[in-house]
């Protein structure tokens, strides 16, 4: 007996939502999305290479709905709900000085292209060579979108080299790790 | 190069609020319209197609 793959797909339900909603920013399309690709995922099962990576299959079929989708209205779609933005502040601040409400502000101000990048590179650990196959494009370009992504985040954070460098001290690390300050010795 | 280096703690400071953005997202909830529709997906392809009910 075969297992079937798509027994797989539940597991990574979470991770592709948080992909939908940092493409769209929107938590009901983000959910409308997710909806559309499990049905494709499922119908197109036979698309899917056992052996590789699941996850991947699913972002990549995830996005070519977001874009289809965004070719046909015509723009991108823009951050209405305030779903990235709408903070987790309500989290003590500590004394982190890269406040995540407003990283999420400046995140949602990226163009798709952007944030799709740095959230495949950056946050969900796909190399740069799984994230340019999956978007369809050059390796190149996906390091230049992240790259590109990075400075304009650190431009919208007014994220000076000097400021990078103090908020890599050992508290906000901590903070940004969520380790406790480990006392020498 | 300094510049270089620079660059390279920027980004890492980046990468790791990115990160934090990203893991609030993947610890909510999953809905529970996507568990139901992935259980009618499989409960349809069980059900062969019939003509009429066999009751």
């Amino acid at each position: 007996m075969n297992a079937d793959p798509r027994d797989e797909i539940v597991e990574h339900l979470p991770a592709l939502r948080a992909f939908a909603l940092s493409l769209t920013r929107n938590s009901a399309l983000a959910d409308d999305m997710v909806q559309d690709s499990l049905v494709k995922a499922w119908t197109k099962i036979h698309t899917f290479e056992p052996g590789t990576n699941m996850r991947a299959w699913l972002f990549t079929i995830l996005r070519n709905t977001y874009y289809s989708n965004r070719r046909k209205a015509g723009r991108e779609i823009s951050d209405s709900e305030g779903v990235m933005t709408e903070s987790l502040s309500e989290k003590p601040a500590h004394d982190g000085r890269l406040q995540l409400a407003d990283f999420r502000r400046a995140f949602a101000k990226l163009n798709d292209e952007q944030r799709e990048a740095l959230i495949l590179v950056g946050a969900s650990g796909f190399s740069y060579e799984e994230a340019a196959n999956m978007c369809g494009v050059a390796v190149g370009t996906i390091k230049s979108r992240t790259n590109r992504a990075r400075a304009r985040l650190a431009e919208l954070m007014h994220l000076s080299e000097n400021e990078a460098l103090e908020m890599t001290d050992s508290a906000t690390m901590a903070v940004v790790s969520g380790n406790k300050v480990s006392a020498a010795g | 190069m300094a510049q270089t280096r620079d660059n390279t703690k920027q980004a890492q400071v980046i990468d790791e609020n990115l990160k934090r953005v990203y893991q609030d997202m993947l610890d909510q909830k999953v809905p529970d319209r996507f568990l139901d529709l992935l259980s009618q997906l499989k409960e349809q392809e069980q059900k062969p197609e019939q003509g009429g009910s066999s009751r």
